[in-house]
């Protein structure tokens, strides 16, 4: 696969068990980088859009909730444009972030972001994508990053959205996260097994 | 508009998700294998940091828990080298996160019980943004190997973490660093899921005697390779991308 002139990017590690250390040493008791964590916080008092929670947990194959994993989120603004320069799409909010971090607790196994519904994107053909917040998670005993994608109920574009239409029927419902209530909604990780979530390899 | 597309991730030179020898992965690997996708904007566009994030001491483990007047106990090191995409251009602005042990092999987390003792003076964790030229350097203290619950006599060689947040969050990478010479890489079952030998030796800092600070610190080079952008294929259109 790889073309001549092209180098092999570096493999992959485990985070391993003590990824807070590197990533989010103040959820640790390490007191770093001014007591703050790096995006720990994705929104200002100015930030436009509805506010969400996003909450859920991570779970292995064997049942047993992930104490020890860490999970980032990466996600347009309310009107779909994405807080970066490869974004050309339109100006986006000046006061959103874009990107969280957050490890799962070290005794629930939860984590949980407060954020803002994004807005549909286009794919690179011009068909759009409904609503989405793309996923990482990493922890011990996970050889590479796991990217999935967090969908919402009850949206309509999620009937014509490219990559939920590409995903197996019997599969889909693992990208789409729960309504709890109003502002809230959980989406679980199943690492494996049956209600496995979808992982993807974009 | 330009295609910022990247490279096809090579799954065959990636770990794969179950490696039994690291017993860890048994029950946190996914059966299927991820499913593939377009690139849409939602992987190309990635967060970005600036330098403006990062403190002054934030790349020093030597001073950045120390004391003052004191400092951590080991071998002094620095760290440096430069991140480059699979078309060899360097990557400018990407935010390097690193954490490790101690001289002794020990954590500064609630879950290490290990025998090692913490050092006062030692926090572990650092981080900085390369420069025009793709380039990061950092000091800090030669980590210990450690033993680890594996299900038999297992050691890590010591080790640095690395996180990295390349311009696209298709760049998005976690690994390890080692040591050149250390016994322990070709042991160690972590070490392991990597299918090829080369690719180990990808994460093999050398030593890096011109860097080397006569009467001060070792010197340690470590490139690190992310995933580049497809541009070149249609270099005649998108030249300069
Ligand atoms: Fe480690």
């Amino acid at each position: 696969m790889t073309k001549p002139n092209i180098l092999h990017e570096s493999p992959s590690q485990t985070a391993g068990p003590y990824v807070h250390i590197g990533c989010a040493p103040n959820f640790v008791g390490i007191q770093m980088y001014g007591g703050k964590d790096l995006a720990s916080n994705m929104l200002d008092p100015e930030t436009s859009g509805e506010r969400i929670t996003l909450t859920g947990t991570i779970t292995d194959g064997d049942g047993k909730l992930v104490l020890d994993g860490l999970v980032e989120i990466w996600q347009a603004d309310a009107n779909g444009v994405y807080p970066s320069a490869a974004d050309t799409s339109g100006t986006a909010d000046p006061h959103f972030t874009g990107f969280g971090r957050c490890p799962t607790n070290l005794d629930t196994g939860i984590y949980q972001f407060q954020t803002i519904k994004p807005g549909q994107t286009k794919m690179r053909d011009g068909r759009a994508q409904a609503p989405h917040i793309t996923m990482w998670i990493v922890a011990r005993g996970i050889n590479i990053g796991l990217q999935t994608r967090v969908y919402f109920p009850d949206e309509s574009a999620n009937a014509t959205d490219p990559l939920l239409q590409s995903v197996p029927e019997d599969r889909r419902h693992t990208l789409i996260a729960h309504k709890l209530d109003d502002q809230t909604y959980q989406f679980n990780i199943v690492l494996q097994g049956d209600e496995e979530t979808v992982f993807l390899d974009i | 508009m330009a295609e910022n597309v990247y490279i096809e991730r090579d799954r065959d030179w990636q770990p794969p998700a179950l490696t039994p020898a690291y017993r860890s992965t048994t029950f946190r690997s996914p059966n299927h294998k991820p499913l593939r996708f377009d690139q849409t904007i939602s992987e190309i566009a990635g967060p970005t940091f600036g330098h403006d994030i990062i403190g002054e001491l934030d790349n020093d483990l030597i001073l950045n828990f120390a004391k003052p007047g004191e400092e951590p106990i080991g071998e002094r090191i620095m760290v440096h080298g430069r991140i480059l995409d699979q078309n060899a251009r360097p990557v400018p602005g990407v935010l390097v996160e690193f954490w490790q042990a101690n001289a002794g092999g020990r954590y500064r987390h609630k879950n290490d019980a290990y025998l090692a003792p913490l050092d006062p003076n030692f926090g572990g964790c650092g981080r900085t943004v390369t420069n025009a030229d793709g380039y990061f350097s950092f000091r800090t203290i030669r980590p210990g190997p450690y033993p680890w619950p594996n299900g038999g006599n297992d050691w890590r060689p010591a080790h640095i973490h690395f996180s990295l947040f390349g311009s696209g969050f298709a760049q998005r990478l976690i690994s390890q660093m080692y040591f050149e010479g250390d016994p322990l890489i070709w042991l160690c079952p972590i070490v392991g899921v990597i299918p090829d030998k080369k690719g180990i030796e990808q994460l093999i800092a050398r030593l890096d005697m011109d860097a080397t600070i006569p009467m001060d610190l070792i010197a340690y080079k470590f490139d690190i390779i992310l995933r580049g952008n497809n541009s070149t294929m249609f270099e005649n259109k998108l030249e300069g991308n």
